[in-house]
């Protein structure tokens, strides 16, 4: 009799196992990371809080990928996709490729992808106004410039970053006119975004040439611009993810892009099924980014700083102040 | 800003550029001239350059950082040597898998201690890295005319493994030619079967090749994650052990020719990060993307036209078998 009892308790055992996993397969979040790694502390790692976020609010688990090497784009996002995900969010521009054959392939799945357009009806593409928090950044750095002369340490040279170039510029501009803004970039490779040496080199090339606030979009590359402004004591601007705690008091402000909002919202849309596919924009208006100021960064920027930067913010909210967008 | 500033800061950040350049290409020197190939380099710099961030990390001393990752140098430069020397292995493969296996092994091992993903914590104690030594009057002569600018930024205002990287290819260079050690390294690199007959170990004299290298790895590893930067990330070594094997070859594996091939390198990577949107005196402002090219345009020019014949070692690469 024994024998029996124990086939059927390992019955319900294996159909009770079958049905948590079927109740857990209903909806599978994916995330997939854009070179440089979910810890770069700056783009990835906001999409890393956001997922994160999610998975603590609503206890479900999520699925990963950090892309190491451009051919594992398609791979891992097949692999997600075949594996029964729901909604992927593939972070990054250099993923819309990958995206826009997976999301044929894969017509019932979700795709969210950030930074890039792909035009499907299962793709959702968020694109961020960068230039909106650029150009308040560049207006705090000539605010803050004591030698008239500020930088810009890009990543890989790319139209994405350009866009954040441009928008920088005009808000230096726009704060003082006669401020010389140096514009450098990392490479033309992916390996652009994770090359703390040569981001050093650049930064301290720039201070050379007399610049005192330096501002970085260029991923983990970026730790090396921090570092060798702090080195120097001079100023750095921070990127993407809320950067000012990295070097208190060093750090200027960051130009902050909510990718952490856009995962999640991707993330809690698609449970909820209000998720919908097409483009987005996020700006100032949507808080979609924004420049930071925190206790780390408060002693930086002065009351008189902070009163133009909320009123350009505003004025670039209300449409009174236009930035260009780079095309 | 006038010429005179430009070309010393410009002089200034070659230098610093060149330096993990220089100590990989001395380790690759040592290895190669004793007939092993160095394919390893960057594997052995990258596993040291963690090391360093991760021991500084963690005990606040930059000094058992450099420990930490001469010894590993030493450690990945035996596991080739065990391949290569002892099982007389392939030389490139070994290299390439141990080069493989840290840019893979590093970052796991810096999330399982550190749960940062691949990076080791920043490093912001000042003890916990190599900064610039204070020389003296630096800093009155930097307001000084003519030569005070290239006092302070070239001679003094670098870390202490810059000045230790130059002084290591006169020592190289004295050992390789002047030493009883290196007569008979040189000699197992071209002539192992003369060695063994003259009654010296070869595979001993090959393995102590590997050693230096190894050692020097860790010096250069330690450089790129403490004095250079602060702090470790994922393949940050961005392909500087396989420049430095092209510098040695260039250099036509000699120390001397081999500091100017690895400054050279230098200079021009330093000169691509000054150029971006300067207008230049003639041709206006340059395209990023052409400046951003201009290191491997002068590679290959270099390569093709400028160093004329490069002889390796005869013996380079070939496993030696002990004759009985």
């Amino acid at each position: 009799m024994k024998i029996p009892f124990l086939v059927l308790g390992a019955l319900v055992l294996s159909v009770a196992g079958a049905n948590a996993r079927a109740a857990a397969a209903d909806f599978q979040p994916a995330v997939v990371y854009d070179m440089g790694g979910k810890f770069d502390r700056s783009f990835n790692q906001s999409a890393y809080e956001g997922a994160e976020r999610f998975k603590k609010e609503t206890g479900v688990a999520y699925r990963e990928f950090e892309i190491t090497n451009a051919a594992q784009r398609e791979q891992a996002i097949a692999q997600l996709a075949r594996r029964g995900a729901t909604v992927i969010v593939a972070v990054g521009f250099t993923q819309a490729s990958a995206v826009e054959k997976v999301a044929k392939d894969f017509p019932n799945v979700k795709f969210t992808l950030i930074d890039a357009v792909v035009d499907l009806p299962n793709v959702q593409s968020i694109v961020f106004r960068e230039q909106e928090s650029t150009f308040l950044c560049g207006m705090a750095a000539a605010l803050a410039s004591k030698s008239a002369k500020v930088g810009f340490v890009g990543g890989m040279d790319i139209p994405l970053i350009r866009k954040f170039a441009l928008g920088y510029r005009e808000g230096v501009k726009y704060a003082n006119p006669a401020v010389e803004v140096i514009e450098n970039m990392t490479g033309t490779t992916p390996a652009a975004w994770s090359d703390p040496s040569k981001g050093a080199e650049l930064a301290k090339s720039q201070i050379g040439r007399g610049a005192d606030v330096i501002f970085h979009a260029a991923g983990a590359t970026g730790t090396g611009v921090m570092q060798a402004a702090k080195d120097a004591g001079k100023l750095s601007i921070g990127c993407d993810s809320n950067q000012n705690y990295l070097q208190p008091g060093s750090v200027l402000t960051s130009a902050v892009k909510r990718v952490d909002v856009a995962v999640f919202n991707a993330f809690k849309d698609a449970r909820a099924g209000t998720w919908k596919a097409g483009q987005v924009s996020l700006g100032l208006k949507e808080d979609g980014v924004d420049f930071a100021l925190d206790q780390y960064n408060r002693s930086l920027i002065t009351p008189a700083m902070e009163t133009r930067l909320k009123q350009a913010k505003a004025d670039i909210v209300s449409g009174r102040i236009k930035v260009s967008e780079y095309k | 800003m006038e010429t005179y500033t430009i070309i010393v800061l410009l002089l200034a950040a070659t230098i610093r550029v060149a330096t993990p350049l220089l100590l990989a290409a001395l380790a690759g020197l040592f290895s190669e001239r004793a007939g092993v190939i160095d394919l390893g380099l960057e594997g052995k710099m990258l596993g040291a350059a963690f090391a360093a961030a991760a021991v500084s990390a963690v005990t606040g001393s930059v000094w058992l950082g450099l420990g930490a990752a001469i010894a590993t140098g030493v450690a990945l430069a035996l596991v080739i040597g065990f391949a290569c020397i002892t099982h007389r292995g392939n030389q490139v493969v070994a290299g390439m898998a141990v080069t493989i296996v840290v840019s893979g092994l590093a970052p796991s091992l810096a999330l399982a201690w550190f749960g940062l993903g691949g990076q080791t914590p920043q490093l912001t104690n000042a003890a916990q890295r190599f900064t610039a030594l204070p020389w003296p009057g630096a800093e009155a002569a930097r307001a000084m005319p003519f030569p005070g600018l290239m006092y302070a930024e070239l001679l003094a205002g670098h870390n202490g493994v810059v000045y230790l990287a130059a002084a290591l290819v006169p020592l190289s260079a004295w050992v390789l030619y002047r030493t009883r050690f290196g007569l008979r390294l040189r000699a197992v690199g071209e002539n192992p079967h003369a060695v063994e007959s003259a009654g010296i170990p070869v595979n001993g004299l090959r393995y102590r090749a590997l050693l230096i290298s190894g050692v020097l790895c860790g010096v250069a590893g330690a450089y790129l994650s403490t004095a250079a930067n602060a702090g470790f990330v994922r393949d940050m070594t961005v392909g500087k052990g396989y420049l430095a094997l092209a510098a040695l070859i260039f250099g036509k594996w000699r120390p001397v020719p081999t500091l100017w091939a690895c400054l050279l390198f230098a200079f021009t990577d330093a000169a691509a990060a000054r150029m971006q949107g300067v207008a230049l005196p003639l041709a206006g402002v340059v395209p990023v993307q052409f400046i951003l090219a201009l290191p491997y345009i002068l590679t290959v020019l270099l390569l093709a036209g400028f160093v004329g014949r490069a002889t390796p070692p005869k013996a380079l690469g070939v496993p030696y078998t002990t004759e009985k």
